[in-house]
């Protein structure tokens, strides 16, 4: 579904991305783990096409779309949860909804009973301001907001941020089964590794911008070294 | 009294104007971050247009909608061509570049149509209306003017709370990258902002043109009085923006009318510092972003 090859990217004279490949299953969760500037975010926003690629592909269903628009990519099906999750607080919790679907159906309405079926706390709280959200409700309303889009890709940069642990287990599960019920594939961004290689079918380790170790979240788990040196647990 | 009624009564319909140019400025400040200086030579340039309509004989109210049609074909392209060169620029750049287009367009209306004031008719007679054998101190024309402006206001308000247009724009002004993740064209939507913004300065410009006359120069002053009224009212806010127009022209039409009508200029920069002082971010200020 994704395959990226050879990513380079990076901010002025700062290089974040040196040479970064992986591909990911359709229907899959991958767990994108690593330290603070790893480039972890960097790589999240060249595949949203959020940052300009130096150089490498982002291949998404065999098409190469480094340098497409970002309105574009979101076409393709992608949606991307910034990190500290983008809820645009001057707005209402179903204002926040709609934006997320405007482009799809002109209205969007019609994905709006789903997203407050699985999570009706959104419901609830549909009229208020955004900016009288918790944390853990403007998660909600962030992976609410994409999912209005029918989103093929879902890139999350770091839905843990901030959380206490009984909500990032409940939005690791919410993730889980998006992903198992309706085939959507995830790319999911963490520092909390231990969360997301609980919900994910595949983890990447990035360490200053390159790829360290890729594999199955029980293989990583089981390594002492990388556990220790990258994923802090 | 019947001086503080008719005072009032000219502050009422000053105040609709300052309050359109006002939102002009507003409109493209919220979107863009950019304070558009060139919005006095655009509304003069759609001004000029209409009364070369009116002048050639055809009727008022074309030359009414030929200047709010300029006026919106204008702000959009001055937008797509010029100023999105310089949007997420250093501030310094919108400005000299704004300040750029107020001269070239200056410039361009002396060649095309002189430096001679041109007498602008109103739609409706300027004769205040007659109460009890006295002539109050509004027209059937301030009537008018009122009318109109609530009624692009209240288009406005409209377009933005209940249309997905509206949503589109709002969320691009407040998020422009997250509205970009959500499929928003970003970029159209400041060039709509940009264009309405233009379309309800140019309604201030046919609005105020019957008083001062037209003339490349002659409307440098409605915006510095919409730019104080923006800023009475927090330069962030369209309500502040009207709010702000309503008590400028209130307050200019009693500094005019009982401290005489040179000290006007005076009182507007008194009024502003003076809200700047009691509410340093304007009177409509919202509340500080809680952070979770």
């Amino acid at each position: 579904m994704l395959k990226v090859e050879g990513l380079h990217a990076g901010y002025g004279p700062v290089s974040a991305l040196e040479g970064v490949s992986f591909e990911i299953r359709r229907g899959s969760v991958t767990a994108v783990l690593g330290a603070n500037g790893a480039g972890k975010t960097t790589l999240l926003r060249t595949i949203s096409g959020l940052v300009r690629a130096r150089s490498g592909r982002v291949l998404l269903d065999g098409e190469d779309v480094v340098g497409e628009p970002v309105d574009r990519l979101v076409r393709l099906g992608m949606a991307h949860v910034p990190e500290g999750r983008g809820v645009i607080t001057q707005l209402t919790v179903e204002e926040n909804l709609r934006l997320g679907g405007l482009w799809r159906t002109g209205r969007g309405r019609d994905r709006l009973p789903g997203v407050y079926d699985l999570f009706p706390r959104l419901q609830e709280r549909r009229a208020a301001a955004a900016s009288t959200l918790s944390g853990g409700e403007r998660q909600m309303l962030a992976i609410g907001r994409a999912l209005m889009a029918r989103p093929r890709l879902l890139l999350l940069d770091e839905p843990s941020l901030g959380l206490a642990p009984q909500l990032v287990a409940q939005i690791m599960r919410v993730l889980r089964d998006l992903s198992s019920d309706t085939g959507l594939t995830v790319l999911l961004v963490e520092q909390n590794a231990r969360a997301a290689l609980s919900v994910a079918d595949h983890g990447i380790v990035l360490n200053v911008g390159r790829v360290v170790a890729q594999d199955a979240p029980a293989r990583l788990a089981a390594n002492d070294q990388l556990r220790h040196a990258y994923l802090g647990f | 009294m019947q001086r503080f009624v008719d005072l009032t009564l000219n502050g009422i319909a000053n105040g609709a104007i300052y309050a359109a140019a006002a939102l002009s400025l507003v409109l493209i400040w919220r979107a863009t971050r950019i304070l558009n200086f060139a919005q006095a030579g655009m509304l003069m340039f759609t001004t000029f247009i209409a009364w070369t309509v009116i002048d050639h004989g055809v009727s008022y109210w074309l030359g009414f909608l030929v200047a709010l049609a300029s006026g919106l074909a204008m702000g959009a392209l001055v937008e797509r061509t010029i100023v999105r060169r310089v949007e997420g620029a250093p501030p310094l750049n919108a400005i000299i570049v704004t300040l750029g287009i107020l001269v070239l367009l200056q410039a361009l209306a002396g060649m095309l149509w002189g430096s001679t004031p041109r007498s602008f008719p109103p739609a409706f007679s300027i004769r205040g209306y007659e109460i009890g054998g006295h002539a109050v101190l509004f027209s059937r024309f301030d009537l008018f003017t009122v009318l109109v402006v609530a009624a692009v206001m209240a288009g406005l308000v409209a377009l933005f709370s209940w249309t997905s247009l509206g949503l589109r724009m709002r969320a691009s002004a407040f998020e422009p990258e997250v509205a970009r993740l959500l499929g928003v064209r970003v970029g159209d939507m400041f060039t709509v902002g940009w264009a309405l913004a233009s379309l309800v300065g140019s309604l201030a410009g046919v609005l105020v043109a019957p008083s001062v006359f037209v003339s490349p120069n002659s409307f440098d002053a409605i915006l510095v009085f919409g730019f104080t009224a923006a800023v009475i009212g927090g330069l962030d806010s369209p309500s502040g923006a009207i709010v702000g127009g309503g008590l400028l022209g209130l307050a200019l039409s009693y500094v005019s009318g009982y401290a005489g009508s040179e000290t006007v200029t005076l009182g507007a920069l008194a009024i502003l510092v003076a809200t700047l002082m009691v509410r340093p971010a304007g009177l409509f200020a919202g509340p500080r972003e809680r952070r979770v």
